[in-house]
């Protein structure tokens, strides 16, 4: 009997916290608190790791160097971009005095020649890994969607994509690099040849996934919408255009989501091995450098490579949920 | 009731067999229909009998093996809109809305000779046929399944088909949804005066909406058992009829062919 007693005052209880609490406060507590927990958690064996490991270059670089390294990186930027102004303004006064003195004088301008900056680094590896994507995209869909329509297309292809789809496009790097040296060469190049090298090893690792998916997703399409597009004798055009594209809207994302995420990982590693601007040069370079901040610098890139990494994925997940017919599909 | 009797579709000694692994399959052997303008047809039978392979044949979707079907004197052999098609599973887009997927069949069918306002007009006008206008804009999932079912015979009946093929149209709906399809089927019909061929193995909805009702022998080589005409008054209750000895008559001869002549073991 007193148990039962007990029991119902809890159980009481327990609905009246139940109902102090509004949703909300419940809401934010799951979705704040308990990611803040687990940071934290992280950042305390972060701390004590690294205060246990020491290297040739110093102790291993904990949160707080980190931090002291972010605000260093930004203000180098600053710092170089002032210089790269002084160096314009400089450069104009001495051309405007000497075409004072000497009419005739024909001005030279010199680009400014500063090392990139980390924040230089993070929008080149940007540009970089979408514009590759953007290509891989143009090529790999309109593909997909062959292969995923046609069966014969697909065997006769099929094993092509099998072969190359496991390939590290780091491989292909070599030959890329030597094949844009022998094949792009304008005087007046409108891209630097590093950046066609990175965009085109982005490319490579980008096509497969979007070709795979898209080809699943057009090769799965419900047979009843078929034969809907059958009866109403849509042309093969407005076919694709109203039937197959729609319908593989989904599988198209899953696709690219895929291939976003590894070409941010591909891209890295290539530039850090071709030596291309980029955040992997910036990484390689510190570690090149050796100085004592120079972990503490490359940790800090370590962490902005995963939190643009996770910014991509999540740009794309919101793409996928504005454009996409299919609100159930799992986003995670 | 109207004297029906000028002949729309043929439907001529048709086999189908289908090439398997283990060698051919006799689908259906030798069916053999003429349907007269305006009239109502059930195509009832176990299930697979071959009801939705007379269907497929008659819509395009299958060539028959030998024999054809012959449409307003000019042979079938491809899908086409004025075969419309409604099928079980609504098949709707699920990308578009309502309005969307019946002006995507609209605009294919009328784009010559129908203005823009004209072709909204014509949507808007089926869509209230089929009592769905207050739902123009909402997608297939967010709408019931009887509700998809009405979006679909919309969509089916705005291409203003010569014959209009129905496959179990409302074989995936609960009793009552189903009794509330069939009533506004008739509302529909007692207007349009379509012709319909629907395949079902609801013997009450066969007695119910039909003119004739074919019932199929069992598989493989399928073939036309006999054929039931309904002559019931039109328009049809289905209070009333339940207690009309007639109704009861041609119901029970339904229920014995398939239950004691085709009986399936």
């Amino acid at each position: 009997m007193a148990s039962l007693i007990a029991r119902l005052i809890t159980r009481k209880n327990e609905s009246v916290i139940k109902a102090q609490l509004p949703p909300f406060i419940v809401n934010f507590f799951k979705a704040v608190t308990l990611p803040s927990i687990g940071i934290l958690i992280f950042l305390l064996f972060w701390t004590v790791g690294a205060n246990n490991i020491d290297t040739s270059l110093g102790k291993f670089p904990g949160p707080s160097q980190v931090m002291t390294q972010v605000g260093n990186l930004f203000n180098e930027h600053v710092e170089s971009r002032e210089k790269e102004a002084a160096f314009y303004e400089r450069q104009e006064n001495r051309n405007q005095a000497r075409l004072a003195k000497d009419p005739m004088y024909k001005p030279k301008t010199r680009a400014y020649t500063g090392k990139e900056t980390f924040i230089d680094q993070i929008i080149t590896s940007l540009i970089t890994v979408l514009s590759g994507f953007v290509v891989a995209a143009i090529v790999a869909i309109p593909l997909g969607i062959a292969i995923g329509l046609s069966k014969s297309l697909n065997t006769a292809i099929n094993p092509i994509i099998q072969i190359f789809k496991p390939v590290s496009p780091l491989a292909w790097l070599p030959l890329v690099t030597m094949v844009v040296s022998a094949v792009y060469t304008s005087t007046d190049p409108m891209f630097a040849k590093s950046f066609i090298v990175s965009m085109i090893t982005v490319t490579l690792c980008c096509i497969w996934p979007m070709v795979i998916n898209t080809s699943v997703g057009v090769a799965s399409l419900n047979s009843d919408w078929v034969n809907v597009s059958k009866v109403l004798r849509l042309s093969a055009f407005t076919h694709i255009q109203k039937i197959v594209l729609p319908a593989s809207v989904p599988a198209i994302f899953t696709g690219m989501r895929l291939s976003l995420g590894i070409a941010w990982m591909v891209l890295i590693a290539a530039e850090m091995l071709a030596q291309n601007p980029g955040l992997g040069k910036f990484v390689w370079d510190e570690f090149q450098n050796g100085s004592s901040e120079s972990l503490s610098r490359i940790m800090t890139a370590v962490i902005v490579i995963g939190l643009i990494g996770f910014l991509l994925d999540r740009t794309m997940m919101q793409l996928q949920r504005i454009l996409s017919w299919d609100k159930n599909s799992e986003v995670r | 009731m109207t004297v029906k009797n000028e002949l729309l579709l043929d439907i001529s000694n048709i086999d189908m067999v289908f090439p398997t692994p283990k060698g051919d399959f006799t689908a259906l052997k030798g069916v053999d229909l003429k349907i007269n303008k305006g009239e109502f047809i059930s195509l009832i039978g176990h299930s697979g009998c071959g009801k939705s392979t007379v269907l497929n044949v008659v819509a395009g979707l299958y060539q028959a093996t030998s024999g054809g079907v012959i449409l307003a004197g000019k042979e079938v052999n491809e899908p086409g809109p004025e075969r419309a098609v409604v099928f079980q599973n609504h098949s709707l887009l699920p990308w578009l809305t309502t309005y969307q997927n019946v002006e995507l069949a609209v605009k294919q069918v009328f784009a010559k000779t129908k203005s823009a306002a004209e072709m909204k007009d014509w949507i808007e006008y089926n869509l209230k046929l089929v009592h769905m206008d207050h739902a123009m804009h909402k997608r297939p999932d967010e709408i019931s399944g009887g509700m998809k079912q009405r979006v679909g015979i919309a969509r089916a009946l705005a291409m203003q088909p010569e014959v209009l093929l129905m496959d179990e149209p409302f074989g995936a709906l609960d009793a009552l949804t189903r009794a509330h399809m069939q009533d506004s089927l008739m509302e529909i019909q007692d207007e349009l005066n379509n012709t319909v061929i629907m395949i079902t193995h609801d013997v009450d909805e066969a007695v119910l909406l039909s003119d004739r009702i074919v019932m199929m022998t069992n598989g493989p080589a399928a073939t036309i058992g006999e054929i039931l005409d309904v002559n019931l008054e039109r328009p049809r209750s289905r209070l009333e009829l339940a207690k009309d000895t007639q109704y009861n008559q041609y119901r029970s001869e339904v229920l014995t062919f398939l239950y004691e002549k085709q009986r399936k073991v």
